[in-house]
């Protein structure tokens, strides 16, 4: 993975004091509310429901044995014990006092960590798929070109102040595992006819209250022009994107009322002026990618098929191997994924004990990495098949072997009403309940690849509006409801979900849950049809009547 | 009063004429974008420097005549109108505005740093932020974009 020059250390060390600096003038009432606000949000600071919240970047999601042992040395030193993975592949704190803050990212950074422009109005976490490098349908590894762009965007400065947030995904593979069309620039790595591999670049994508899926503005771009597109795209974003109302502000808005063919030719115009100035040359490249090189894998890692004869005596195993293990491209080797949605724990969660415990995991088994997921989940991403049987013992006890990757009970849940001041629904609780109604393994495996995702608010941090099945908390006269919506997608067939029909109370959740996949099972064509093929193919009707039959 | 201006303490010279405004018989004055429009020759008549007041929609693509303009003010309506930064930007880099760009209005110490990088050269703000604007100049000694030309 990348490691940090002197250069990048310094960077993130001076931005620790320019926060020391600007928290004690707040707090000595020199700097005023509102304008400590912008510059404690781009530090990932959030002030929420009961204490701050701040938010720690993981670039694409990577992450040394190091790197989450000090994740763990935070949460008990300035949490309670615990830390939350968002889906921006983040870390979240819901505990740390405001004065501490500076502290707080002092120690991250002596780890090369940091929460630079986790939130407000400005460029974001770069993120990735999860399954970058070690997958067996990529096209290129994305991982050098996040890595670039994480450096063009840390501090850039024209771009801190945009209209409003602005998010970046990057994939490599034939398989989009990434939701790139649901970002405010979706970067593909894709092959022209000429065999070059470059950029097919989207804008225009987003979640929140008005989802859209991303529109092309370049089917290829050669690689040397990747900044230079970015900050075209960026350019006309901030002088044009609307500043009047926060909920028309992102990017989306402004490619859906400027027309896609105008944005784009306004971007292309930008483009073309700045394009020669700020090549990346294949030197940088190269650097780059020095960074990301495979590691030393055993040659002889296929020879040992222990795990076969493991998994064939001893059912659990055999579970967690089929759910939560996927192929990987060095034969020999799997990619092992670390559930955070045990049934009894908020999806997401996970404690310093289990932190310490899994940085230990990785340096024994994975090369000392491990990765965050954008559904909230963990990855080991080199594992050898010979390790499985040991790896699975090991997490089992630490309750990280849930084996439901894929399944209904792999839900995406924002904190929700527990912690969030903007939330309207507690998310988790209901989560929880959704968790005891599919407590049945046979039955949760029936069912097969589902996603169900559930925000609390409008906001839509679980992407709701994506999942197959999504789950949205509104309030109406203080009670809390959920609008239900089916047929959504974040991958290559990207969807937003549409609505069943009128938002049903907390307490019908379980049991309309519980309906709409007895609709599933009796109308699937045969169990290789997924809820979502089902829902595509037979569309809304049959889940209606079932749902609102009695009610 | 003073300003920053390419990091120094300096005694600002200039003087804002708004449109309503009748133009004085000498002096270093800034007018808005409009005005300097509509009345470009009877400015460019004026004996001492010409500058103009900009605001976040003001486009440095409508303005003509940039080359005969000493100073351009951004004058920030909220410091989180990041437009005015783009414009610093295009002035410099598309334009090539050599003249002073001076931030003015509701910008932050804070943003100091990040101006300063994208051209802009001088500041002006209420004199008890100087010293804070005056170190935040140096918050970083390194960055990873390239500067404006």
């Amino acid at each position: 993975m990348y490691q940090y020059n002197q250069d990048d250390q310094t960077l993130i060390e001076q931005r620790v004091s320019q926060f020391r600096g600007q928290t004690q003038r707040y707090l000595n009432g020199e700097l005023g509310a509102d304008e400590f606000r912008a510059l404690r949000l781009m530090n990932g600071l959030y002030v929420q429901t009961h204490a701050p919240m701040l938010r720690v970047a993981v670039p694409y999601g990577l992450m040394s044995s190091k790197q989450v042992r000090k994740l763990a040395d935070v949460a008990r030193k300035y949490d309670k014990g615990y830390c939350h993975f968002t889906t921006r592949q983040n870390v979240q704190y819901n505990w740390p006092e405001l004065a501490r803050v500076p502290d707080l990212l002092a120690e991250l950074a002596s780890v090369q960590m940091h929460a630079i422009q986790t939130s407000g109005n400005c460029l974001r976490n770069t993120t990735s798929d999860h399954l970058a490098g070690v997958c067996t349908d990529e096209i290129e590894d994305p991982r050098p070109y996040c890595e670039i762009i994480r450096q063009w965007t840390t501090l850039h400065p024209e771009f801190a102040y945009l209209p409003r947030k602005f998010k970046i995904a990057v994939s490599g593979s034939e398989r989009d595992r990434a939701a790139v069309q649901l970002h405010d620039i979706g970067v593909y790595l894709v092959k022209n006819a000429a065999g070059e591999v470059g950029f097919r670049v989207l804008a225009g994508g987003g979640l929140g209250r008005t989802p859209i899926i991303g529109k092309e503005v370049r089917a290829f771009l050669e690689k040397k022009h990747l900044l230079s597109y970015l900050e075209a795209i960026l350019r006309v974003y901030n002088l044009l994107g609307r500043r009047d109302n926060k909920y028309k502000a992102r990017i989306k808005i402004l490619v859906k009322e400027t027309g896609l063919e105008k944005f784009t030719a306004l971007v292309e115009e930008e483009w073309l002026r700045i394009k020669d100035s700020m090549e990346l040359s294949e030197q940088q490249i190269a650097e780059i990618k020095q960074h990301f090189v495979a590691p030393a894998y055993d040659s002889q890692a296929a020879s040992d098929t222990s795990h076969a004869n493991q998994a064939a005596s001893n059912l659990e195993f055999a579970r967690w191997l089929k759910q939560n293990t996927t192929d990987h491209k060095v034969a020999g080797y799997r990619v092992a994924f670390v559930s955070l949605k045990a049934p009894d724990s908020p999806p997401g969660d996970i404690t310093a004990d289990q932190l310490d415990a899994l940085a230990n995991l990785a340096d024994q088994y994975s090369f000392g990495e491990i990765r965050s997921t954008h559904r909230q989940n963990l990855v080991l991403a080199d594992v050898k098949q010979a390790d499985l049987y040991a790896l699975w013992q090991q997490l089992d006890a630490l309750k990280l072997a849930t084996a439901n990757i894929g399944t209904a009970t792999d839900m995406i849940c924002c904190p929700g009403l527990d912690f969030c001041s903007l939330a309207n629904a507690g998310s988790i609780g209901v989560a929880s309940e959704i968790n005891e109604l599919l407590d049945d393994l046979d039955y949760l495996y029936d069912i097969g690849e589902l996603k169900i995702n559930m925000s609390g608010c409008m906001n839509g941090c679980a992407h709701q509006s994506v999942g197959h099945i999504g789950i949205l908390g509104v309030d109406k006269n203080g009670e809390e409801w959920y609008q239900i919506t089916l047929g959504g997608s974040s991958e290559n067939e990207a969807a937003i979900g549409e609505r069943l029909g009128p938002a049903v109370n907390k307490a019908r959740i379980p049991s309309a849950i519980t309906e709409i996949l007895d609709v599933y099972l009796e109308q699937r064509l045969d169990s290789a049809e997924s809820f979502l093929q089902t829902v595509k193919r037979i569309g809304l009707d049959s889940f209606k009547t079932k749902v609102y039959a009695n009610h | 009063m003073q300003i920053i201006k390419d990091r120094q303490l300096v005694e600002n010279t200039w003087q804002f004429i708004a449109d309503e405004q009748e133009l004085p018989a000498n002096g270093d004055i800034t007018v808005t974008a409009n005005r300097w429009q509509e009345h470009h020759d009877l400015l460019q008549a004026h004996p001492g420097k010409i500058g103009l007041r900009i605001g976040s929609t003001d486009f440095a693509d409508t303005i003509s005549g940039l080359d005969e303009l000493a100073l351009i003010e951004l004058d920030f309506p909220v410091f989180t109108d990041g437009r005015l930064f783009s414009h610093a930007r295009l002035l410099r880099s598309k334009y090539g505005f050599k003249g002073e760009i001076r931030a003015r209005g509701q910008f932050l110490a804070d943003q100091v740093f990040y101006l300063s990088r994208i051209g802009v050269n001088a500041f002006e703000l209420e004199s008890k932020l100087i010293p804070t604007a005056l170190a935040a100049l140096d918050d970083f000694s390194v960055f990873y974009q390239t500067t404006a030309a």
